[in-house]
This record gives C-alpha cells, sequence and structure tokens, in this order.
C-alpha cells in the first residue's frame, strides 16, 4: 500500500478512501461528453481540517487534487485531468446555521441544492434562495466554483453574487475566511473589505470552497407561472425589456425546442409572478400582460399560453433521455439578451448539421443585464457515433458564441483555451500571478484555467 | 374537400336569429343579427367573425341545427381572422402532431372508453362504473393519435381539423369496438355532430360518458349512497353539440343524491371557462376572462354549492384551482359517481 | 469479458447518474438510498452502480470481489425507482438484480452472499439450521396444522428460525387463535418464500421454492394466506402467480386491521406512549401498503403516533432487504442504514419503534442497541404491540 494512500486513510478513515479500480472507474467519467480521465485515488472528506490535512498532503507529494461536488457541470470540470486524489466533498452537508432574520444560512459546500430547498421549506418557508436549473444533487460549492445561476437571477443576478461569506482552503492548505467572517463576526456581509476572493468561478483552481453563507431572499406564498409565446425570434429581446421594465418578475426564461412539437420554432417566455396575495399577482399581470405586452397580443405576433401554472422544479435529467440514451451536455453561455436571435438560429442550424433535436433556453440575468443561454445536445451513450456527434456540435458552439460576442459559462477545457486565446494578455497574466501565488506546485484541479 | 351541411335559406328564413341575440358575448338584436348572419353567408367581414369568443353556444341555440358556429369558424379561416394570435395558433396545431411511434391496436369487438388525448387521466376510469369497457388511448406517448382534433374550433382551422379527423376515426374504428364510450364531451361532440354536418363517415356508434354513467349507476342503484351535496355543475363549451347528452347531468345528481343548486349561469346561460378566451387578441381578452370567472364562481358561491363537478380536463385546469380556492371543492363527474358507490375517487 | 447475456443491455445506458436516486420526496438530503448512505462514495449510489454493471457487461472493467459487494450492497429498497424521473425507473432494481443473476450462474458472488444460497437451497432457511426444527417456534402454543382452515399461516424462515422474530411470529399466532381466527400452519412442511433467493440472482433456487411452496399449499387446499413477513407476502403476491401459484395473499397487518374494524381484537390500553412506525419496503414501496399499520397502531388507546420525518414512501430502508439482514454488507459502521434510521425513530421521542417485518424487528434492535438507545427506544412488531407481549 503507498503512502498517498495510508495518508488519505489516515486523515478521512479507511472507509472513505479508495483507490479499488470500481471507485476510480466511476470518479474517472461525469455524465457529459468528455473522455474518462482517471484519478488515483478518491476521497470523501467530511471536516474542513480533513481537506486542509489532504491538501498539505498532496503538496508534500507534489499529486494533483481535483474537487467534486454533485458533478453536475456536465462539462468535466471536476475530472482528474492530470490523475491525483479525487475529493468527493458531498459528506461535507450540515447546514451550521440558519438567521431568518438576517436573510442567510451557512452551510458546508457539499449540501446540495435539494438539502437547502427542503430545509427552508420546513424551517423557514417565507425565505428561499436561488435554486439552479441542475438536479437537485448540485451541490452549493460546486455552483458558486463555476459561478452559477438560479430561478432568481433575474431579481439579484449570478448565484455567486448571492454570498456573504466564505472558507475556502488555499491550494498550500491553510484555511481562509472572506467577509465579515474573517473579522469573527456573524456571516452577513462579504463586503466592504479589500476583495481578496480569487475563488468564484475557477473551478477549484485556486481552492476548494467549505463553507458558505448563502443569501437567502423572500419567498412569496403564491407562486405561479405564466407563459408567452412568440413565433418570431427577433422579438423575444424586446418583449424582455418590456417585462424587466416592470420589474415585477420573479424568473424569466425563454424555451425553444424541437420536441416535443408544440415547442417547435415557438419561443416560450416563462414568467414566474409570486405574492403573498391574489391581489398582488393581479397587480403584477396587468402591468405586464395588459400594460407591457399588450401591443403584441393585440398585433397577433404574440399571446398568452398559460396562465397560473404551478411552479415545478425542472427536471433537466429528462434531457438525456430524450434519445434514449443517457446523456446530454450543453454549452452555457452568457450573452446579451439583443443576442438571443441570432444564438436561437444558431443553435437551430448546428444541432440539425449533428442530427440532434435543437434545445436551447435563455434565462434572464439582472434587469435583463446578461441572459444565459444555452445549446442542449442529447447523445446516446450507447453510441459513439452520437457522442461524438454532441462533442463536436458542443465545440462548434463555443466558437459560435465567441464569434458573437459571448462569453462562455464553466467552459470544459476546450472553451477554456478559446477563452484565453482572445482574452487581454495583461488580464491573462494577472490571472497566471494569481494561479502561480496561491497554488505554486500547481496542484489544484490541474489542467483548468492553465494560462500556457 | 368536405362541405359543411349549411342551408343558408334557413337562416334567411330565421325568424328569431337566436344564434346571435342569445349570444352571451355581443350584443345584438334581431335586425343587427339579421344583417352580421348574411354578411357571414356571403362571406364577408363581420364583426361576428371578430367578436366572437368561442364558446361553441350557438350551436345549441340555433333551432334548426344549421350549425352557425361550425359556419362562423370557416369564415374566419376563410377571411384570415383569427381569434388568437398567430404563435398561439402554431402551438395549438402543433399540440397534435403524433410523435412518439404509432400506437398498438388489438381487435376488441366489444365496448371500449375512448380516453381521446387525455390519456393521463385514465386513473379516473377505474372501478366498477368502468367494469367491461376496454381503454383505449391508455399510452400518454400515443394519444394525439386519438385527438378528436375540434379544439382547433376555438383556433379557426377547421382545415386542421378535417385533414386530420378521418386518420383518427380509422384509429379508433381499427379497434373494432362495438361502441365507443366517450370519455370527454369534445369527442363525443365531434363524432356526433361535427363529423356527420361536414359529411365525414363515423363508422362506430359513440356513447357519452354521460349516458354510460348514469345506464351504470341505474344496474348498480341498490348499492347507492345518497351523497347530499350541493354542486354546482361547470358546463364545457363541447356539451353545447351534445344538448341530448346534457340532460344526463340532471339525471345523474337525481341518482347519486346531490342537489344541483339554482344558478344564473346555468344551461343555456353557462359560462366558458375562459381557457380561450384568456389568449385571444381582442383587447383586454385577459381581464374579460378573469371577469367571467369571477362572475362565474360568485355565481356558484351564491348558489351555495360545495362540490363544482368537471367533466373537461380544460375547464378544471383553467378553474379547479379557482373554485378551490374560494372553498368550492372541484371534483370529477365520474368520482363524483365512483363516491356515491362507495368508491374512492382517483 | 463481455457479459452479453445481461437482459438489459437495451436500457442500462440510459442512466444519467443525476442522483435523483438518494433523494427521500422532499429532497432532505443524498442519503436515502441505503448502500449511498453507508459508503458515500458514488460506486454505492444506483446510478453509479448501474454505470459500474454497464462497464462490467459490456466489458470495459473486470469482475473484482469489490464489484460484487457493490452489487450485492443494495438492499433492493426502490427508493431510487421512487425518485428517478425518467421512464425506465420501474426497472432499476431489476438491473441490479439481473447483475446477479450472471454473478450467481458464473459463482461469483461475495462469500456470504453464497452461504445464505446454500443454506436456503439445503436447508430452506438461509441461517443453515435444520428443516426438522422449522416448526419449532409454535412449541406450547397449540397452532393447529392446516387442514383446509380459512387461512394459512405463514410464518416464514425469520419467524421460524430466528430467535427475536419467532417473538413476533409467535404473538401473531396469539393473536389470530384469540380473534378467533381460523387457520393453521404448515410446520415442517413450510420452506423458505424465495424473495431474497430471486433478488440475489438465484432464478432457479427461487423458482424451485416458490414451486415447492405451492405445490403444498395447494394439496393442503390453501385459498386465503397470512404472511408474518413483508417479504413473503411480496413473493406470494407478485411472484408466485407466475409459476401458477393464486392465492389470496394478506401480510398479516391486513388482516390485523380488519379484524380491529370489525372489533374481533380489541387493541390493549397503553400509557402515555409515542410510538413511531417504520415501513417495511416490502409493504409500502414494493405493494403500496401504508395504512394498514397506521390504522392499528391508531387503535391503541393511550398511544400517540409520531411520524418520523422520512415516512411512507420516503422511509429510510433498515439496509436488511436482499438479505443484507444475514449477509451484513452494509453493517459496521455509524452510516449503516438501521443506525441512521433508529437515530431518525429517535429523534420523534418514540418510547416505541414499531415495525411489521421481521427482518426490519432485527435489524432495527440490534441498531437501538448499538446506539445505546435501548433504555429510551423499544423495538417492536406491530404483533408483539398488539398481542400485549
Amino acid at each position: 500500500m503507498d503512502s498517498i494512500y495510508r495518508a488519505l486513510a489516515e486523515i478521512v478513515g479507511e472507509e472513505y478512501v479508495s483507490d479499488r479500480k470500481e471507485e476510480l472507474f466511476t470518479y474517472s467519467k461525469d455524465l457529459g461528453t468528455s473522455e474518462p480521465q482517471w484519478p488515483d485515488y478518491v476521497a470523501a472528506p467530511k471536516t474542513t481540517q480533513e481537506v486542509s490535512s489532504i491538501i498539505k498532503m498532496a503538496n508534500e507529494h507534489k499529486v494533483a487534487v481535483v474537487p467534486l461536488g454533485g458533478g453536475m457541470s456536465l462539462a468535466g470540470l471536476a475530472l482528474p485531468l492530470k490523475g491525483g486524489i479525487e475529493l468527493d466533498l458531498k459528506r461535507m452537508d450540515r447546514i451550521l446555521e440558519l438567521n431568518e432574520k438576517g436573510r442567510y444560512m451557512i452551510a458546508e459546500a457539499g449540501v446540495s441544492h435539494g438539502k437547502i430547498t427542503s430545509c427552508l421549506h420546513k424551517n423557514a418557508p417565507h425565505l428561499m434562495h436561488s435554486e439552479p436549473g441542475a438536479p437537485p444533487a448540485a451541490t452549493i460549492g460546486g455552483n458558486l466554483a463555476i459561478h452559477g445561476q438560479g430561478d432568481l437571477a433575474h431579481p439579484y443576478g449570478f448565484n455567486s453574487d448571492m454570498i456573504n461569506g466564505m472558507e475556502v482552503v488555499l491550494p498550500t492548505g491553510e484555511i481562509c475566511r472572506f467577509g465579515s467572517c474573517a473579522l469573527g463576526n456573524d456571516w452577513y456581509t462579504m463586503h466592504p473589505l479589500p476583495d481578496v476572493n480569487l475563488f468564484l468561478g475557477w473551478s477549484g483552481s485556486t481552492g476548494i470552497i467549505t463553507k458558505v453563507s448563502l443569501r437567502l431572499f423572500p419567498c412569496k406564498k403564491i407562486r405561479e407561472q405564466d407563459v408567452f409565446v412568440v413565433e418570431d425570434e427577433e422579438l423575444v429581446p424586446e418583449i424582455l425589456y418590456e417585462i424587466t421594465h416592470t420589474g415585477l418578475a420573479e424568473d424569466i426564461v425563454v424555451v425553444s425546442q424541437e420536441i416535443p412539437p408544440p415547442f417547435n420554432r415557438l419561443h416560450y417566455i416563462l414568467i414566474n409572478v409570486t405574492g403573498d396575495f391574489r391581489e398582488e399577482l393581479e397587480f403584477k399581470r396587468q402591468f405586464i400582460f395588459d400594460y407591457r405586452l399588450s401591443k403584441y397580443i393585440r398585433e397577433g405576433t404574440g399571446g398568452i399560453g398559460a396562465a397560473g401554472q404551478d411552479i415545478e422544479r425542472p427536471v433537466v435529467s429528462k434531457t438525456s433521455d430524450w434519445r434514449k440514451g443517457g446523456g446530454f451536455e450543453y454549452v452555457g453561455s452568457i450573452v446579451p439578451v439583443s443576442a438571443y436571435p441570432e444564438c436561437y438560429r444558431r443553435g437551430v442550424e448546428i444541432s440539425a448539421r449533428h442530427g440532434i433535436p435543437y434545445t436551447v433556453l435563455g434565462r434572464v440575468i439582472g434587469a435583463g443585464h446578461g441572459m444565459m443561454f444555452s445549446f442542449t445536445y442529447a447523445f446516446n451513450r450507447a453510441d459513439e457515433d452520437t457522442v461524438s456527434h454532441a462533442r463536436q456540435a458542443l465545440h462548434e458552439t463555443d466558437e459560435v458564441v465567441l464569434e458573437l460576442g459571448g462569453t462562455l459559462w464553466k467552459p470544459a477545457v476546450f472553451g477554456q483555451k478559446l477563452l484565453m486565446d482572445r482574452m487581454d494578455p495583461n488580464t491573462l497574466q494577472i490571472m497566471k500571478k494569481v494561479k502561480d501565488m496561491m497554488d505554486p506546485n500547481g496542484i489544484m484541479n490541474p489542467g483548468n484555467w492553465e494560462v500556457a | 374537400m368536405l362541405q359543411l351541411d349549411f342551408d343558408q335559406n334557413i337562416c334567411l328564413a330565421c325568424e328569431t336569429r337566436d344564434c346571435l341575440t342569445k349570444c352571451q358575448y355581443m350584443d345584438l338584436d334581431e335586425k343587427q343579427a339579421g344583417e352580421e348572419i348574411q354578411k357571414i353567408i356571403n362571406g364577408e367581414e363581420s364583426r361576428v367573425l371578430h367578436d366572437c369568443r368561442t364558446c361553441y353556444a350557438c350551436e345549441e341555440y340555433c333551432p334548426a341545427g344549421n350549425h352557425p358556429f361550425y359556419l362562423i369558424v370557416s369564415r374566419q379561416e376563410e377571411l384570415g381572422i383569427d381569434p388568437l394570435p398567430a404563435p398561439i395558433v402554431k402551438q395549438g396545431v402543433q399540440v397534435g402532431i403524433p410523435f412518439r411511434g404509432e400506437p398498438e391496436i388489438e381487435e376488441i369487438n366489444g365496448p371500449v372508453l375512448n380516453m381521446g388525448v387525455f390519456s393521463p387521466l385514465s386513473s379516473l376510469a377505474r372501478g366498477r362504473l368502468f367494469e367491461g369497457l376496454t381503454l383505449i388511448s391508455t399510452d400518454s406517448r400515443k394519444m394525439h393519435h386519438f385527438f378528436c382534433q375540434l379544439m382547433y374550433l376555438h383556433f379557426a382551422r377547421i382545415s386542421v381539423i378535417n385533414h386530420r379527423l378521418p386518420g383518427v376515426i380509422e384509429t379508433i374504428d381499427s379497434y373494432k369496438p362495438t361502441e365507443v364510450v366517450h370519455f370527454h364531451d369534445e369527442c363525443y361532440g365531434t363524432y356526433t355532430s361535427y363529423a356527420p354536418a361536414f359529411g365525414i363517415e363515423v363508422p362506430f356508434r359513440s356513447i357519452h360518458l354521460f349516458e354510460h354513467l348514469y345506464n351504470r349507476l341505474s344496474e348498480l342503484k341498490s348499492e347507492i349512497q345518497p351523497l347530499n351535496y350541493r354542486v354546482a355543475y361547470q358546463r364545457p363549451c363541447s356539451s353545447r353539440l351534445s344538448p341530448d347528452a346534457h340532460g344526463f347531468v340532471d339525471k345523474i345528481f337525481e341518482m347519486v343524491g346531490v342537489d344541483h343548486v339554482l344558478r344564473k349561469y346555468e344551461d343555456e346561460n353557462a359560462l366558458c371557462c375562459g381557457s380561450t378566451i384568456i389568449s385571444q387578441k381582442k383587447d383586454g381578452s385577459r381581464r374579460s376572462c378573469l371577469d367571467q370567472q369571477k362572475k362565474n364562481i360568485e355565481d356558484m358561491k351564491q348558489a351555495g354549492a360545495q362540490l363544482c363537478i368537471f367533466n373537461c380536463p380544460a375547464c378544471m385546469q383553467t378553474m379547479g384551482k379557482q373554485v378551490a380556492e374560494h372553498g368550492i371543492m372541484p371534483i370529477w363527474m365520474s368520482d363524483l359517481c365512483r363516491m356515491a358507490i362507495r368508491e374512492l375517487p382517483a | 469479458m463481455a457479459q452479453t447475456q445481461y437482459q438489459y443491455m437495451d436500457i442500462i445506458h440510459r442512466c444519467f447518474r443525476c442522483g435523483y436516486c438518494k433523494f427521500p420526496l422532499d429532497w432532505q438530503d443524498v442519503d436515502n438510498c441505503p448502500s449511498y448512505a453507508r459508503y458515500r462514495m458514488e460506486s454505492y449510489s444506483n446510478g453509479g452502480r448501474l454505470w459500474l454493471i454497464r462497464a462490467w457487461v459490456t466489458g470495459e472493467i473486470d469482475w473484482s470481489p469489490h464489484l460484487a459487494d457493490i452489487v450485492y450492497s443494495c438492499a433492493s429498497c426502490k427508493n431510487c425507482e421512487e425518485k428517478c424521473p425518467l421512464s425506465f425507473s420501474d426497472e432499476i432494481v431489476n438491473m441490479v438484480t439481473a447483475a446477479r443473476n450472471i454473478m450467481v450462474d458464473q459463482g461469483l458472488v461475495p462469500q456470504p452472499v453464497k452461504k445464505f444460497l446454500e443454506n436456503v437451497q439445503l436447508h430452506g432457511n438461509p441461517y443453515g439450521l435444520s428443516a426438522k426444527k422449522r416448526s419449532g417456534w409454535m412449541e406450547g402454543l397449540s397452532v393447529e396444522k392446516f387442514v383446509g382452515q380459512e387461512f394459512l399461516y405463514f410464518a416464514g424462515s425469520e419467524g421460524s428460525f430466528d430467535t427475536r422474530a419467532q417473538s413476533a411470529a409467535r404473538a401473531l399466532a396469539r393473536i389470530l387463535q384469540k380473534a378467533g381466527v381460523s387457520f393453521g400452519v404448515l410446520g415442517n412442511d413450510e420452506t423458505d418464500d424465495g424473495n431474497e433467493a430471486e433478488l440475489l440472482g438465484e432464478d432457479g433456487l427461487a423458482e424451485m421454492l416458490a414451486e415447492k411452496n405451492i405445490s403444498r399449499f395447494k394439496q393442503a387446499g390453501a385459498k386465503k394466506i397470512i404472511t408474518l413477513s413483508p417479504h413473503a407476502y411480496n413473493a406470494f403476491k407478485n411472484t408466485y402467480p407466475k409459476h401458477g401459484g393464486d392465492f389470496e395473499v394478506y401480510h398479516y397487518t391486513q388482516v390485523l386491521a380488519e379484524l380491529i374494524r370489525e372489533g374481533r381484537i380489541k387493541a390493549p390500553e397503553l400509557e402515555n406512549t409515542t410510538i413511531t412506525f417504520h415501513d417495511p419496503c416490502f409493504l409500502g414501496r414494493w405493494n403500496n401498503e401504508y395504512n394498514s399499520p397506521r390504522k392499528i397502531l391508531k387503535s391503541l388507546g393511550g398511544a400517540n403516533l409520531a411520524e418520523m420525518e422520512r415516512s411512507r414512501k420516503s422511509a429510510l430502508c433498515c439496509g436488511g432487504g436482499s438479505g443484507n439482514y444475514y449477509t451484513d454488507l452494509l453493517g459496521g459502521s455509524p452510516d449503516s442504514p438501521a443506525r441512521i434510521r433508529v437515530r431518525q425513530a429517535s429523534a420523534t421521542g418514540a418510547d416505541i419503534l414499531a415495525v411489521a417485518c421481521p427482518n426490519c424487528l432485527t435489524m432495527l434492535e440490534d441498531a437501538v442497541k448499538v446506539e445505546g438507545l435501548e433504555s429510551e427506544m423499544a423495538v417492536r412488531d406491530i404483533c408483539e404491540i398488539l398481542s400485549g407481549a
């Protein structure tokens, strides 16, 4: 038995470390199109201290460490590109504090979004957090490490804008806190201390997020979804402008997909409208539909497709079964809302080229400041040809997004390279300096965000 | 091309103009009605074609069975006067496209229950009231093959109905049913009113769900325990195509021992649930839909209804939650009947 | 080497590994899959397990003892099937069982599983005890041999041989006697129900047991059967008809609930007692029976029924299914499902943790002891509570 295995077993306990083929196989694959990347060890720590000890040990051995949350990025961001230790953080699953009046919650990074939702539902039903569209097994740490967004993106922005404090294990093993908690205070704010928070969006390549203070927001009693349908994609940006002008929607998502037929070549603008009273909802609807959108209804270019539907948690996993094959991956891009029509057209085109029914979706971030636009490609895991088509479609899409002036969100290594190729050299240099300074041995999720 | 069996002489000779003077959504006197009817017959623009809420009621109001509603919808389509915005029409038309393979068909040679496009509601058709009926269209992936298409009357798309309906009839007939009980009013209306009006041959015999329920309850009469509720009934638009079957509502209510409350908006005066009105192009449609639903529910409340009985899934979807929020329990007609013989509702 | 005979090759690749299968219905946490809760490695979630099985049957990885442990650590509790949103969800447990079929055929099963199956084969019970002692549990009870009474009471292997479960088997016999129910037992002519043999992948053995039991039931003229164990109930109700055994099958809680309703049993008075109920997987998720046990418990005077946060379809399995009560592939840790479950039960403040399955009974009672909760909470089978034992 080698010394790294022994050290890991000593730190996390024999039961939570493995160098056996079955675990290595399981952790060598993620859910998307990435080729398998085999770790040498898998370990599942329970505490921040254990994470810190592992990192210190890994530095001694110069062995790579790759943190894994729910494993839902689909883009291979938690695959061990250079082997080493795969750290499954899902045993760090405690909710440590729920501060109702302060509207925040402190949780360990391995807590799933499903658990947060369930906890709030039970203990503070008038509060909610921004739940990502990912399956509920996605973890809060993982979601922050990739700058995720959720169903409160329209009023409050990226999920990574919704934190009041963080605890991080640095690539050299020190445990650091950021925000008011760094002063030993409650975890109620990230600002106004000098900003040294260099972990969000780095996919774990600058450290491992271990605890988070998550902002919570008012959760209205009555929560419903209305649907506005248009056929002309060119109308989507202006309609979103109209809706966001009211400031009265909670979440705005546009969906278009080839299957099932009712969604084909149409754009479903899903508008979540919430309120504590019926009158509050109706007041909001009057502004949105009778005032801002009436023009489109009158002209016959847009119409109410559904009203007052219950809001259900999206079941994106079903996408994986469209080709009866257990898989899909998407390019998530952050684009200006005005890019919707062209993104849609290009998505349709790329999908057709690869024989994949097209599926696109845009979620408004902020007051129309941006949009997460996803191009989804389903594949059949048992049919290598469809996997390779999906992979190719993803690469083509990465290029198209950049061509259209978009930014890739949580890009796979291929996309990271495209981004860095066109990045301002000075920006690139500061990224490199940060990485070199923080991770002198280059052990943290190596292969990701590596500046040549 | 299929032709509507419409005799303009009947309309021209009509003295009452009931089709338009009774309309709950347009205020026309006999003279105005006559003028508008003439325009519609001539294939000219008429305010009726723009203001129609597509509630089907004129089909029932016409004392001569001359199909005024089918004519209105035909003219809307011919003149390109869509009551709904174009994307909603496209969405609607695409809803009926089957995309998950063909249904597996077995010859039944007996009575069947046709769920139409409502396979997800198959669980309603359980228990002793449905014994002896073979359910068809139970697979929600294949249900569009059984979709009667009549919904497109709301969309000014007679052409879509006429194009698709013969295939649907063929599918149902391939089960070799001795008779077809239709779960939804709309299917029954399609095969007993619409298809004959357009000369589309229907080789099977259709039975309305209510008639079937009434007959089964009669057979199980000794087991019925009166439910003693005060109930309102939400009459769906497609019931206007089968006023004969509407008569079974009160017969069933009597049989299961519920009190059908006296309402203003009942029978001929029933109000549409609003599921299509909410999306119409005409200015103020959303609000007028809400106002109408409010009027409808207030009327139920004032009449003292404890339950609101639904049969149409669209009505249930549109109004079920709302009536519940007003303290009236929404319940399916089939469930009401099952409760009367001490079965648990689905 | 690829295992081309694998039955579910056409669907096994469809698992996306999205992790729904780990949750209870209300998303409380990812630990409602008993083997994932125990090991907390993706390989032990049912998603990971299906991916591993696929890798094995396609020849991507070779068999190993560890692979067999992973495949056999699934307790077949069907939590995954409740949560999986995909259309093949009702085949998940079957996909695992089909992999076990191949392992059995090739003699590649973990040692305790091998022992379990051998014992059942040789002695008609997993404990390897003499089949001649099967009727030992009813000594002194004057239970009649079945000779055409209304019900055949099937005590099963656990009720016949496990000392703890015997107490439940005896309690049930006493209640039935007291209520004047006409019933009899097969005694030494009874053999294992085969439910676990089938789940462990030994189809041939399961079939042989089914045929044996069916022929004895038929010979004796049995029409209605009461089972002590939900596992036997499941086998008789869902598997035996495939082998020509069509009987009216009841789990005992269904019969007792009815006897209480008819006033033929008077439920004892308890003094200010809080009871929580653990749903057995083979009664609940497998057979959708959640109400009968609760009806009985609600009829107890002086008792307050406190539900655990995870109950009914969301109940966490005790970890004993698929023979794990014997093979113990999930034991040995504070994270063993039985220990997590008794902590959940204890959190309700219950004085009694009620069960309705002899496997749950032994699993949870052992866990209560290990957790040091003995003085606070007793584990009782519902029939024991009802008989005042």
